[in-house]
């Protein structure tokens, strides 16, 4: 037991959840008090020793399910009808069974709803469908695609809705609330039979290392699946919250204010006229001006929409946040996000309503920034941080790159954050050289720790700056 | 007091006290008894954080001590303080006396002034301390709990190292409005309760509201999951969901369908604009 528990806490190191020595140790302690049988207890009880921050749980979930899989509960229960269709290894076996019993009794067993029969029917779908072949380092997510798509996952909602005559209105959603739950129950049923089969196969350290699950902060903006996306945008608002926090600790650590004669003297009369207890004004805390240059093409889109999404959950830390979005044209889009607006919906107007278009719909950041200057140049004054976000590739257009130095010459500071690894600038038809000499600093910025770690720099940088120059 | 020999009877327990536990719930309760931790709860406003502390001093019939957190909490306010008044009419009191008697009386129990954390040390019978909020203390106060949390001690320099007469059961609960030390959270088991299931959802109504009927107790668990399942600014949290209960009964309501539910979004969510968007939604289709 010892030693599965010390490979899962080093995957859990890998996967980058931090594991403490006294984490683990606790770990180990609370083993004794647990059935080991039992496995949500086990599962419960590390977490609660191993983990120590919400967003890790997930993460931690994928790592435990391959680790402490389910041993075989009777080996091979679907054993009659699985070596046929395994047998022939092309996976066209499928073909040969006759599907519709098992789907109409996995119907049956969703509507009643009947956990311990939808068990058996995961496994006996796995066993059929999956066409696992040993030794294939195939991810578990391509089995589980291929099972429901086999079963027409899709068309399992209508049929189950079906039975019931003419609900409408909110009984009808909720009705179909409770029948994705369930589906969605069955759906980790058969995962879990996929996983336990490939773990029998090729051993828990290959499959946790094929079915890890990235942590959220580190998971690539430009390229996230759309689930991925959506727990992202949960994670933003709690994330510009602890930011903001975090900030106000740091600033109010910076340096105290000049003193304060008034508040000294009041506070001397408990000591009878000595003036014991210097007491110093608050420091005025200095936001800087923001102006957000977003390129908003399909290939950057993602990061552009979590750029601007960052930012204005943020907005207090600025004294002000102007956004504008270009593709080869660019627009004003400030008045896009009022407080308590939709962001999506923002995002949705921008794409409608915003010129961001001048001639072909690809990127041109030479014209967009000659357009900067031309209409929106007042924007720029001395005390504004402008934050260029793209890519940098100009499809082999003019770059421009004397517009970008005169608005650096205004500007405080000109920030210019990357999507793309260090490694490619410059490759292709990225003009990253020719505007590097104007920016204040060039970020890669890939994932959400990484824009974090920016905005945070940007926040700070302002306070300490201003500061200085007042002594 | 009594000990628990498994989760299963935590959780018996707890739902004697109207409290009803999920599987994840009374695992770290026991496994926090048995080792003798803090628990660190957190989770999104009105899940029943501070309410499993005072359903834990219920069962095990103990005193609950509770440390409010806030910005600014300092050692005066949760350990211990000196009553100065107290030292100074003392002092006034015989003037003239040797400064050496007086400096040792002056500094004794009756002088002292206990707050929660010293409270929850020096109580005879065994007490649950919680500690509410502990993200809303600055890090530097978070290190006064830390030898708290760790030793069930802690040091008062004119008076040496109080150790717990009787070990507390320690609850520390979090907002998650900002990160925790490494090193507080290293010494806590760590509970994330989130929103209820649909089924325990409709249990817990049924247990706080008792005259709420079954079927009505089931719509108002799946309206409130329909709605938790969007994006909002605020979902509607457990209490919330309890207290929708409650209005629905006060207007004599036995079914719930979009007209009454648009009608009372107020009591569910605090924003407008999700107000709004939950009724675009529930309007919409037709």
């Amino acid at each position: 037991m010892i030693t599965i528990l010390t490979g899962f806490v080093s995957e859990l190191r890998q996967v980058g959840i931090p594991v403490s020595m006294v984490e683990a140790i606790d770990a180990a302690g609370a083993i004794e008090h647990v059935p080991l049988a039992d496995r949500e207890a086990l599962r419960h009880s590390l977490a609660a020793c191993l983990v120590k921050n919400a967003h890790h749980l997930e993460a931690f979930d994928a790592a435990f399910d391959v680790f402490f899989s389910r041993q075989p509960p009777v080996d091979d229960s679907s054993g009659e009808p699985a070596p046929a269709s395994e047998g022939d290894g092309g996976g066209t076996g499928a073909g040969e069974v006759d599907l519709e019993p098992i789907i109409a009794g996995l119907v049956g067993a969703l509507s009643a709803p009947d956990y311990a029969a939808l068990q058996a029917i995961a496994r006996q779908v796995v066993g059929l469908l999956a066409g696992i072949q040993p030794g294939r380092p195939v991810g578990g997510r391509y089995y589980l695609y291929r099972v429901l798509s086999r079963l027409g996952a899709e068309a399992l909602p209508a049929r189950l809705m079906a039975a019931h005559e003419e609900p409408e209105g909110l009984e009808r959603t909720l009705l179909a609330d409770e029948y994705r739950a369930r589906i969605e129950s069955f759906e980790s049923m058969v995962r879990d039979e996929i996983r336990r089969r490939l773990v029998a196969d090729r051993g828990r350290e290959a499959v946790a290392r094929t079915t890890r699950q990235l942590l959220i902060e580190d998971v690539d903006l430009a390229h996230a699946p759309r689930a991925d996306i959506a727990r992202m945008e949960r994670v933003i608002q709690p994330l510009a919250r602890k930011l903001a926090a975090r900030l106000a600790h740091r600033r109010r650590h910076l340096r105290k204010g000049r003193l304060d004669i008034r508040k000294t003297v009041r506070r001397s009369l408990s000591t009878g006229g000595l003036l014991a207890d210097p007491q110093f004004k608050a420091p005025r805390v200095a936001k800087p001006d923001i102006v957000l240059l977003c390129d908003i093409s399909g290939s950057v889109a993602t990061f552009a929409h979590f750029t601007m999404q960052l930012m204005y959950a943020m907005s207090s830390q600025f004294s002000r946040v102007r956004a504008f979005a270009f593709i080869d044209g660019v627009d004003e889009v400030t008045g896009f996000f009022a407080p308590g607006v939709d962001f999506h919906d923002s995002i949705g107007r921008i794409s409608r309503e915003a010129s961001v278009v001048h001639f072909d719909g690809h990127s041109d950041y030479g014209n967009v920034l000659g357009q900067l200057v031309e209409r929106h140049g007042q924007a720029i004054t001395p005390r504004t941080s402008v934050i260029i976000t793209g890519d940098g590739r100009n499809n082999y257009r003019p770059a421009n790159g004397d517009l970008l130095a005169g608005i650096a010459a205004t500007a405080r500071a000109v920030y210019w954050l990357n999507p793309e690894p260090a490694r490619f600038w410059d490759t292709g038809d990225s003009v990253m050289r020719e505007y590097a000499p104007s920016c204040t600093g060039l970020f890669e910025v890939r994932t959400l720790r990484q824009l974090e770690a920016f905005v945070e720099e940007l926040a700070m940088a302002a306070a300490t700056h201003t500061t200085a120059v007042k002594v | 007091m009594s000990e628990f020999t498994s989760p299963g009877e935590v959780a018996d327990a707890l739902k004697r006290v109207n409290y009803l536990p999920d599987e994840r719930i009374s695992q770290v309760v026991f496994l926090a008894e048995r080792l003798d931790k803090p628990v660190l709860v957190e989770g999104p406003a009105g899940v029943g954080k501070t309410e499993l502390a005072k359903a834990l001093a219920e069962i095990h019939g103990r005193r609950l001590i509770r440390l409010q957190c806030y910005e600014g909490l300092d050692e005066s306010k949760a350990l211990y303080e000196w009553n100065y008044r107290k030292q100074l009419l003392r002092l006034q009191a015989d003037e003239g006396a040797d400064w050496s008697t007086v400096e040792d009386d002056i500094f004794g129990e009756s002088f002292l002034l206990e707050r929660p954390l010293l409270e929850a040390l020096r109580s005879p019978e065994p007490v649950v301390l919680l500690i509410d909020e502990v993200d809303r203390v600055e890090i530097e106060t978070e290190a006064l709990l830390l030898e708290v949390l760790a030793d069930f001690q802690a040091s008062i320099p004119e008076l040496g190292t109080v150790r717990a007469v009787s070990r507390p059961l320690v609850v520390l609960t979090s907002n998650n409005t900002r990160d925790l030390s490494d090193a507080l959270k290293r010494r806590c088991l760590f509970l994330h309760i989130g929103y209820p299931e649909v089924d325990r959802e409709r249990e817990i109504l049924l247990t706080r509201v008792p005259e709420l009927p079954q079927q009505l107790a089931e719509q108002i668990a799946g309206v409130v999951r329909h709605i938790r399942a969007q994006p909002l600014r605020k979902s509607p949290s457990v209490s919330e969901s309890i207290d929708w209960a409650r209005t629905l009964l006060a207007l004599g309501i036995e079914e719930v369908n979009e007209g009454v539910t648009t009608d009372t979004l107020h009591v569910l969510l605090k924003y407008q604009a999700d107000i709004d968007k939950v009724a675009a939604d529930l309007l919409g289709p037709r």
